[in-house]
């Protein structure tokens, strides 16, 4: 089967440095690929270029066999920002509602999904009253509108409390075993245990794009967070 | 562009704006309360009936203006644009969300203005009430279009508010309300020909003193509508699906 994500060469500059230095990756369909690397190592411009809003200096996108940012992807692509961008002077269902007309997703999605978080309860709380973790679980909310082939999700779990957390990896896991191709990035490792596989960058380049069991065998540690540290090691004695 | 994308972000903006009821209250009360204390500073029928239309044009205008740039520069901060661009939204559905939400909001405003100033305040118009309403709505029109044009050259909301007086007082300076406008140097009579709100007090003019505006008017409203198209579509080409 062809791969969800293809990414070629993909150069992208901001504010006139190059942030991606020419990354070359796939991402499989129907798992769950995680996105790891410090902060500031360009997971977030990277992932704007996936869904198709960010401006692309040199290089290839290609999502589910089309260009990046083409018309008929989007509603094929959830995207869930690391700031949640939800109105704040609405309710969370209002939020829901208008997204999910703008989509032309079922009637019933919005209150779908808001199971689907563990957001039910919340639902007619104005968004400026959510506490942070609830505010990123509306925003991914959001993405689950319409029920996407690709989901791209930028640090969802920021800010979680370890049962949350491991609520809403059962959830992608789920979503996977469905089909969908979930893409979450994420700074940390101990994250990416749970993910079928890993592509993890730094300072703009890929220093490794394996399984979590592939990559500790590669680096000779079954810790994460180690075999991290000995990537950066192996790339600065190359 | 779609209607029924259209019409839902009209709706979420106008339930956006129920949410804030003080801002709504501003909107709606303060021209009619300033038309109130105009009637009362001028104590004279005559000159209230002069200066009662150039309010009218004017408020309607600036606060659409001031509304909608702040509401666009939020949607640009606060990502909700970002989102919504890799959605299946058209540019124009976004556009014309904003101007029908916030025209809705101006009709409420101009009809309240106007209440009061027909009945308590006593002002007369010789000809119909339409002409009016028309302008002032394309007015509000106007406005919402150069705040979404002007939100795309701000960053932040304290340079969005600068705007303001750059937008406006050039426009009422030169439009004619403190010095006729063929009295003015060649140079300012050529800028204030290109400015829309010189058409818009001009027409407004005859709105009120007309019993059957005619030609020139409506030369002056489609110049004023001219505008507010061509505002909305330079505002539509500052919507980046992309950005850097």
């Amino acid at each position: 089967m062809d791969p969800a994500i293809v990414v070629r060469d993909l150069r992208v500059s901001r504010g006139g440095v190059e942030v991606l230095h020419g990354l070359t990756f796939a991402v499989p369909r129907g798992q769950v690929t995680g996105l790891l690397g410090p902060s500031g190592c360009g997971k977030t411009t990277l992932m704007r270029a996936i869904v198709g809003v960010q401006v692309v200096g040199d290089g290839e996108v290609t999502v589910l066999g089309e260009p990046a940012g083409s018309a008929g992807l989007r509603r094929r692509i959830g995207y869930s920002t690391q700031s949640p961008a939800v109105y704040r002077d609405l309710t969370v269902l209002e939020n829901l509602r208008y997204f999910a007309a703008v989509l032309g997703a079922p009637k019933d999605d919005p209150e779908r999904v808001l199971a689907e978080v563990g957001l039910a309860d919340a639902a007619h709380q104005l968004a400026s009253t959510l506490s942070g973790g609830q505010l990123g679980r509306a925003g991914l909310a959001v993405a689950l509108l319409g029920r996407p082939e690709v989901l791209v999700l930028d640090e969802p779990t920021v800010g979680l409390d370890p049962v949350l957390r491991q609520e809403l990896w059962t959830l992608f896991h789920r979503l996977a075993e469905g089909g969908v191709t979930i893409l979450v990035s994420s700074h940390v490792m101990d994250e990416a245990a749970r993910c079928e596989r890993l592509i993890v960058l730094r300072e703009g380049e890929i220093l490794a794009d394996d399984t979590p069991d592939g990559l500790r065998a590669h680096t000779r540690t079954t810790d994460l967070e180690e075999a991290f540290l000995r990537l950066i090691e192996e790339r600065a004695a190359a | 562009m779609s209607l029924r994308i259209t019409l839902a972000t009209t709706r979420r903006i106008v339930t956006q704006l129920r949410h804030d009821r003080r801002t709504v209250a501003l909107m709606v009360l303060v021209p009619t309360l300033v038309m109130i204390l105009l009637y009362y500073v001028m104590d004279d029928e005559r000159a209230f009936g002069r200066w009662a239309p150039i309010l009218l044009c004017v408020f309607p205008f600036l606060v659409m203006f001031l509304i909608t740039s702040i509401a666009t520069l939020r949607e640009r901060t606060s990502g909700t644009l970002e989102r919504l661009m890799a959605m299946p939204l058209g540019r124009l559905d976004l556009l014309l969300g904003y101007g029908l939400a916030f025209g809705l909001a101006a009709c409420v405003q101009v009809a309240l203005a106007l209440a009061v100033s027909l009945t308590w305040l006593g002002l007369d118009l010789p000809g119909p009430l339409w002409p009016l309403v028309l302008v002032a709505l394309l007015n509000a029109l106007l406005g919402t279009a150069l705040g979404l044009l002007c939100s795309a050259f701000a960053r932040t909301e304290f340079q969005a508010v600068q705007f303001m007086p750059i937008v406006m007082i050039p426009q009422i300076l030169l439009g004619g309300i403190l010095v006729p406008r063929a009295q003015m140097a060649t140079l300012l009579e050529w800028i204030s020909n290109v400015l829309p709100m010189s058409y818009a007090i001009e027409a407004m003019a005859h709105a009120v003193a007309d019993t059957d505006p005619g030609g020139e008017f409506w030369r002056d409203v489609v110049v004023v509508a001219g505008s507010a198209v061509l505002a909305l579509l330079l505002g539509a080409a500052t919507l980046r699906r992309r950005t850097s």
